[in-house]
């Protein structure tokens, strides 16, 4: 068969038509009065022409394959309502994994949403304008059909009732939270380094694939579904984000360290961020499909590693501190599982000490550390619940002014000592968590002295005064012993009962 | 040399795609994990409309891949005929 | 290095400035490879506070739950004070012993019990 005779014109040129040709020369108007923000992060941009868009959807076509997404998933929402999903899922305690999802993930697709919209209008190049616009729409239909996907959850748990406005204010969705804003408050091409490339095209593949896969394994048809949709938009997206950074880096010299400096910034933070999936994985998902470390080797280090490869020849070396994440990856999931259990009554989720078998796995995946560390620090857990006196944490930690996390890392050379740096600028004094967090802190001291952080802002009396009850109940609307606790004794696990004896 | 990828939803559709990406690409690797099935090749993967429609029996567009596809690794060449994911190492 | 920014002259607002906790000032504190608490600890504390004040009123209380605390004697124990070594004395302010707004301390303590082998 040859190549399809058809009237319509082919792919390319319909892409010419479509994009390109929709671009004017501006006359009366000064390039930079319209686009005002190009250039102030110091990149340089010679031909916007020379934008590429592999997959060269034009918006016909676009709204096409998008509508065709959202039939084949409101068919399964309808599905999975009028079948009684909630009741099909492997065991209740999945279900805060779904919890932390909406709380902390949606509200980031909202905030990419605004994004895309905001920077989509600085380019001056149709082809990126067009691209912004596309995601900008995706980003808006990823938070759509996960509050649809949930809303039927929430008919039936707790803990989703009140995300956003969580999200605003909760101590652990600060880590969320201060991630996208560093990159919504950064400039444009900061910002498509950051969201485009880093998160996209590095770390999405993460959180979307081996947990979605879980979700599947657990019964969540719900969210395995939206999961996948919009993960189908994300494979154009990461595409977007590989050819932007190769169009950046090709465009000029000079671009080069700036891009570099933000791929090392945007990594380490996406790392970081990134805890909190690993910690889903191993920890909140009752039947697992792989641990943390194993979608780290081949979701960052194997795809990663090729995509460095790529990036060498624009004079590209791998992030900074890449070496550390690869000795964290035995270490972080177990280290956040931690936190959270600690502090689960300021949670919008239960927490539990793992099973035995559920241990057993987690030494089988984690030969060099669980057994040595994480293992009797559970045991002791475990124990002190069944005296009936479950640790809660009741002080503060202290956080990274970067990432937002409790300093609960430990030093990439020695594990059983909590890393921390620190700085003193402007006769103040500042903590982090890493070398790569007080990195970035040196590197724009006047944004991150500002941050809003959780701890600090309770002891300064600004969420709702002095007293934790209050500080969890009425600020942050997470309802003590319906949202928090143990999962031991939980309403949900007496829900749950319930409704199993029903049946 | 480095791997590419792509995963795709398990659903009918991706069963007749990546037996045409088998056919295509001898040396691909199919492996299925819950709900998903990625295939991995070295340096290079095509996907070619003819053998897609000859397997689904039907038309099919290349950017219909997109309502099937959850990831990829790799740069991607797409035309009206082909689909492919390669590295330039 | 400093911020690229938009306009000229960015600075964003020093959030956590002593002023802003009403007399008082914070005080972290690191029990050196005792994980139990999974991050050093955040304090509120008057900086005319004495020390020993501090560790009777503020700390000993707080560490309470970790089960090596009816072992923890303060005068066994070692402290580093932002990275260096200290020694405190007792009768003294916080302010007079050096310990700032935002100050780390750490505590360093001996062997305590078999639960140092997996640093709880």
């Amino acid at each position: 068969m040859n190549a399809k005779t058809s009237k319509r014109l082919n792919m390319k040129e319909r892409y010419r038509i479509m994009t390109r040709d929709l671009g004017w020369e501006p006359s009366y108007q000064r390039y930079e009065d319209i686009f005002p923000q190009e250039s102030f992060e110091g990149i340089k941009i010679v031909d916007w022409d020379q934008w590429e868009d592999p997959f060269r959807l034009t918006m016909d076509n676009y709204w096409k394959f998008q509508a065709e997404k959202e039939r084949k998933l409101y068919a399964i929402f309808d599905a999975v309502s009028q079948n009684n999903g909630q009741m099909k899922i492997s065991d209740p305690r999945y279900l805060n994994a779904v919890k932390l999802f909406i709380t902390a993930v949606t509200p980031l697709e909202y905030n990419a949403y605004k994004g895309y919209a905001r920077v989509g209008r600085q380019f001056g190049g149709v082809g990126a304008r067009i691209a912004c616009q596309m995601q900008s729409i995706d980003e808006l239909r990823h938070t759509q059909t996960q509050i649809h996907a949930m809303s039927h959850y929430n008919k039936y748990f707790g803990g989703m009732h009140d995300f956003p406005h969580m999200f605003d204010r909760v101590w652990y969705l600060s880590v969320p939270k201060s991630f996208f804003e560093d990159a919504s408050t950064a400039g444009p091409f900061e910002f498509l380094t950051a969201i485009s490339f880093s998160f996209e095209y590095v770390l999405t593949n993460l959180l979307f694939l081996p947990f979605m896969s879980g979700a599947a394994y657990n019964g969540d048809m719900n969210t395995v579904t939206f999961g996948f949709s919009a993960q189908s938009d994300e494979a154009r997206h990461m595409t977007l984000g590989l050819e932007i950074i190769k169009f950046i880096l090709e465009q000029h010299e000079d671009n080069v360290p700036i891009v570099q400096q933000w791929l090392d910034k945007w990594l380490w933070r996406g790392y970081r961020l990134l805890s909190i999936v690993g910690m889903m994985m191993d920890y909140m998902l009752p039947n697992k499909v792989m641990s943390w470390s194993e979608a780290w080797t081949l979701y960052y280090e194997e795809a990663g590693g090729a995509l460095f490869k790529e990036l060498e020849r624009y004079g590209i070396r791998p992030p900074k501190y890449a070496d550390q994440t690869v000795i964290g990856k035995d270490h972080v999931s177990h280290q956040a599982w931690f936190i959270f259990y600690q502090y689960g009554h300021a949670t919008a989720f239960n927490t539990w000490v793992p099973t035995a078998k559920e241990m057993d796995w987690l030494s089988e995946k984690y030969p060099d550390t669980f057994d040595r560390l994480y293992r009797p620090r559970f045991e002791l857990l475990a124990e002190k619940a069944a005296k009936g006196e479950r640790f809660y944490n009741n002080t503060l930690p202290q956080l990274c002014q970067v990432c937002q996390i409790p300093l609960a890392i430990t030093e990439p050379d020695d594990d059983t000592l909590i890393s921390h740096r620190d700085t003193v600028h402007d006769g103040e004094r500042y903590h982090f968590c890493s070398d790569g967090c007080r990195d970035i802190f040196h590197h724009e001291p006047e944004k991150y002295v500002q941050a809003w952080l959780p701890v600090h802002q309770i002891l300064q009396g600004n969420c709702g005064g002095a007293d934790m009850e209050k500080v969890i109940g009425d600020y942050y609307r997470i309802e003590m012993g319906e949202d928090n606790l143990d999962f031991e004794g939980s309403a949900e696990q007496r829900r749950w009962a319930a409704w199993k004896q029903a049946v | 040399m480095s791997r590419v990828f792509i995963a795709l939803q398990d659903n009918e559709n991706a069963r007749f795609i990546v037996e045409a990406i088998s056919e295509d690409n001898p040396a691909a690797e199919v492996k299925h994990s819950p709900a998903m099935i990625r295939v991995e090749a070295d340096d290079r993967l095509t996907i070619r409309r003819e053998t897609v429609e000859e397997k689904l029996g039907r038309d099919w567009d290349t950017q219909e891949l997109q309502v099937d596809m959850i990831s990829i690794g790799g740069n991607v060449d797409e035309d009206d005929d082909s689909f492919t994911l390669y590295w330039n190492t | 290095m400093s911020v690229r920014a938009n306009y000229a002259n960015y600075q964003g607002p020093v959030r956590d400035r002593v002023e802003n906790f009403h007399g008082s000032q914070l005080v972290y504190v690191m029990w050196e490879r005792h994980l139990l608490f999974c991050a050093p600890l955040t304090f509120l504390a008057d900086p005319a506070m004495s020390f020993d004040a501090f560790l009777t009123e503020v700390l000993t209380p707080a560490l309470a739950p970790h089960p090596e605390s009816e072992k923890l004697d303060f005068a066994e124990a070692q402290w580093r004070l932002d990275g260096e070594a200290f020694e405190p004395r007792g009768e003294a302010s916080l302010a007079d012993n050096g310990i700032g707004h935002k100050s780390q301390l750490r505590l360093i303590t001996p062997r305590l019990s078999d639960l140092a082998d997996a640093a709880i």
